[in-house]
């Protein structure tokens, strides 16, 4: 008879070991870091370049950018203040994971920075399911994607600490039920702190940057 | 994508733990997976297939337990099963529930061949 050997290992441990060991070196060195995940084109790195301006006269912030290709986002990222961008070119992969995030934090000093935004991969599903190591996971829903969103990917909404709402200012345009939406999420993330904003207009920034300033203080 | 980089986490978690015991083969692998982990059981085996050639687990197969989800509300108590449109609790519609089962996403064990456990069949017949 063949041997059974129990194992009853988490399929993504080694991922998830990796991803402690990331967090261990950002919290050793004083930082604050999110992970930034949304669909493509809901505004990761809009919301970036409103947000830089506004804290790098006080703070020093660190954006690591994953994408497929191109440098576009990190080269953005810099434009808009960070003393640091680091773009990670997955090649392909749908998400960025902790072995991705590990290289790069290599490549950073982390105790010349208070603030490390991490900005996944454009994609609702894949990133919720690695864990790199971030103090907070942070999602952007966009008013465009419509309101069914909180439903059809029920795995980013559950896992996520924070939600910023972005595009407000086309709520007048588009059949956008925000009751609806926002009982999806309830339904999913009781109590989540949630961000409504325009990204356009700066509508409903302050909070969001008063709640990051916060947690870089903490 | 995502499912090659489960088919690769599973491939290294068996061939570590077979190495253990001196594996000369690895036969099957049971996965257990809850309803809220989403993964295509087909697409996995496929990436398998390619992946896990030239290794103690090549052919090996991936056997999917299924664990449905069960919520518990923490405001009635109930327990229950969502239906897939949403995660509230049919009897009070709270959303303040608490995820049971569901969430599973690991392997359960695996069946190998060792030096000590010689395959049942004869040396030369293909199982």
């Amino acid at each position: 008879m063949p041997l059974n050997v129990p194992i009853v290992e988490n399929i993504l441990s080694a991922n998830d070991r990796l991803a402690e060991e990331n967090h261990s070196r950002i919290e050793a060195a004083g930082v604050f870091s999110i992970n930034l995940m949304a669909s493509p084109g809901a505004g990761k790195t809009s919301l970036i370049e409103k947000t830089l301006p506004r804290l790098t006269d006080k703070f020093r912030v660190a954006v690591v950018d994953g994408d497929i290709a191109t440098s576009l986002d990190a080269d953005r990222a810099a434009a808009a203040g960070a003393q640091a961008s680091i773009q990670i070119n997955t090649g392909g992969e749908c998400h960025l994971d902790a072995v991705m995030l590990h290289g790069a934090l290599n490549q950073l000093d982390l105790k010349q920075f208070d603030l490390l935004i991490v900005e996944n991969v454009g994609n609702l599903v894949c990133p919720a399911d690695f864990r790199l190591g971030t103090h907070k996971s942070v999602l952007i829903a966009s008013i465009p994607e419509g309101d069914d969103k909180p439903y059809k990917y029920p795995g980013m909404y559950r896992g996520v600490d924070a939600l910023v709402i972005n595009k407000i200012d086309l709520l007048p345009y588009i059949p956008f039920k925000m009751d609806f939406f926002q009982r999806g999420v309830e339904a999913l993330n009781q109590g989540v702190i949630t961000f409504p904003v325009s990204c356009s207009t700066g509508e409903g920034l302050d909070a969001w940057i008063d709640w990051l300033i916060q947690n870089i203080k903490r | 994508m995502h499912e090659l980089s489960i088919a690769e986490s599973i491939l290294n978690i068996a061939l570590c733990h077979a190495e253990k015991v001196s594996a000369t083969r690895i036969s099957d692998i049971h996965l257990v997976i809850g309803k809220l982990s989403y993964v295509m059981d087909d697409s996995v085996q496929f990436y398998w297939d390619t992946i896990a050639k030239d290794t103690i687990a090549e052919g090996a197969r991936l056997h999917f337990k299924r664990v449905p989800a069960e919520l518990l509300c923490l405001d009635c108590s109930q327990h229950y099963a969502p239906d897939g449109e949403t995660l509230a609790c049919p009897n009070c519609q709270s959303t303040r529930v608490k995820v049971v089962a569901g969430e599973e996403f690991r392997i359960e064990s695996i069946d190998v061949e060792t030096p000590s456990s010689p395959s049942p069949l004869p040396l030369g017949v293909e199982g």
